[in-house]
């Protein structure tokens, strides 16, 4: 068995109001120290395979397929044997 | 074709909503429109229209849309692609609009990738909206509606920023190809910021169509300002609507949908 750990964030350029929101939130609270804040997603999966290339080339296609819209997201992924 | 001879197909599943404002907007029509739930579409034989309507599908997880555009792909999609071919109208309203993005039937085939991102304002817009028409005939959503009318249709999203991969090129595309259907404007018919874009949106951008005209994507809801005592103010201003006693705004891109159906099949 192994784990993917996948995180999806906003390309570089992309507006994150989530984020906006939030720092403003923060200096509202009183950390004033904070600058910039930026969201993201992480999926972790459990997936049955053969190899670490298998399941990497099948997370690929995941992220493809359904997690990331290739127009605003980027997604990096890690592999570990369970 | 004949109006009682129609049959709407009104594709839902969990989360979605407004279905029964579809419906009853048809019927009004004289129209007959069925619900049906996305496991239980097998084809689309029988139908004259498709209709995918608001809502939160799946919970909106992963992504607004994303998880009832993968079902539809896997269960439906070569005859949805076909059904199209055919020049048979499919309408996507807001959730449904971004189904028919993710699943590449909007801008279309050979126009880049657009994608609903989450509003500028970083939380869920829904109250009354005004839109432009602004189509110059190719829509068969809009025949109904002059260029450059407004009209109001509430919005009611969280995900609703049309973003396109390259937006110069693409933008100056979908103009020259009369791609454009609705832009959010100011009670003036301008193109202003916030709130009367509530997304922040490229362009003041609501609603798109395809190459062919025949699938209408839109962040708004017409049917819920398809009888005039669905407008807000229909108190102080009573019932009666330039269009006629109790007609919303939103009524005419059902009309033309109609007379469209019945002049082209």
């Amino acid at each position: 068995m192994f784990k993917g750990e996948i995180e999806v964030r906003l390309k570089e350029g992309v507006d994150d109001p989530e984020g906006k929101n939030t720092l403003k939130t923060l200096n509202l609270l009183g950390f004033s120290e904070v600058r910039a804040v930026c969201t993201s997603r992480k999926f972790e999966i459990l997936l049955e395979g053969r190899s670490m290339k298998e399941v990497r080339e099948r997370l690929e296609k995941i992220c493809q397929r359904l997690l990331a819209n290739p127009v605003i997201h980027e997604y990096e992924i890690k592999v570990s044997k369970q | 074709m004949k109006k009682s001879d129609m049959r709407v197909a009104i594709v839902r599943m969990e989360g979605t909503n407004c279905e029964q404002e579809l419906q009853d907007a048809f019927t009004v029509l004289g129209v007959d429109s069925k619900f049906v739930h996305i496991k239980q579409l097998k084809e689309l034989t029988g139908f004259h229209c498709v209709v995918i309507p608001g809502g939160f599908s799946a919970g909106d997880y992963v992504r607004a849309g994303a998880i009832f555009a993968s079902l539809i792909k896997t269960k439906i999609f070569k005859e949805l692609k076909e059904f199209i071919k055919e020049g048979y109208p499919v309408l996507g309203i807001c959730n449904g609009f971004q189904i028919l993005v993710e699943m590449g039937f909007l801008p279309g085939k050979g126009r880049g990738r657009a994608c609903l991102a989450p509003n500028d304002s970083g939380v869920y817009e829904c109250r009354p909206t005004l839109v432009r028409n602004e189509n110059r005939g190719k829509c068969v959503f809009t025949n109904k509606l002059k260029r450059k009318e407004i009209r109001m249709m509430p919005c009611a999203h969280a995900e609703g920023k049309i973003i396109l991969e390259e937006p110069k090129k693409m933008l100056s595309q979908l103009k020259a190809d009369d791609q454009i259907v609705f832009r959010w404007v100011d009670p003036d018919g301008k193109l202003a910021g916030y709130p009367w874009n509530p997304n922040g949106s490229l362009d003041n951008l609501a609603g798109l169509c395809n190459m062919e005209g025949n699938v209408l994507g839109l962040m708004p809801h017409p049917e819920r300002s398809f009888f005039r005592w669905q407008h807000v103010d229909w108190v102080r201003k009573g019932l009666s609507a330039p269009g006629g006693y109790n007609v919303g705004d939103g009524r005419a891109i059902f009309e033309s949908v109609i007379e469209c159906i019945s002049k082209k099949f």
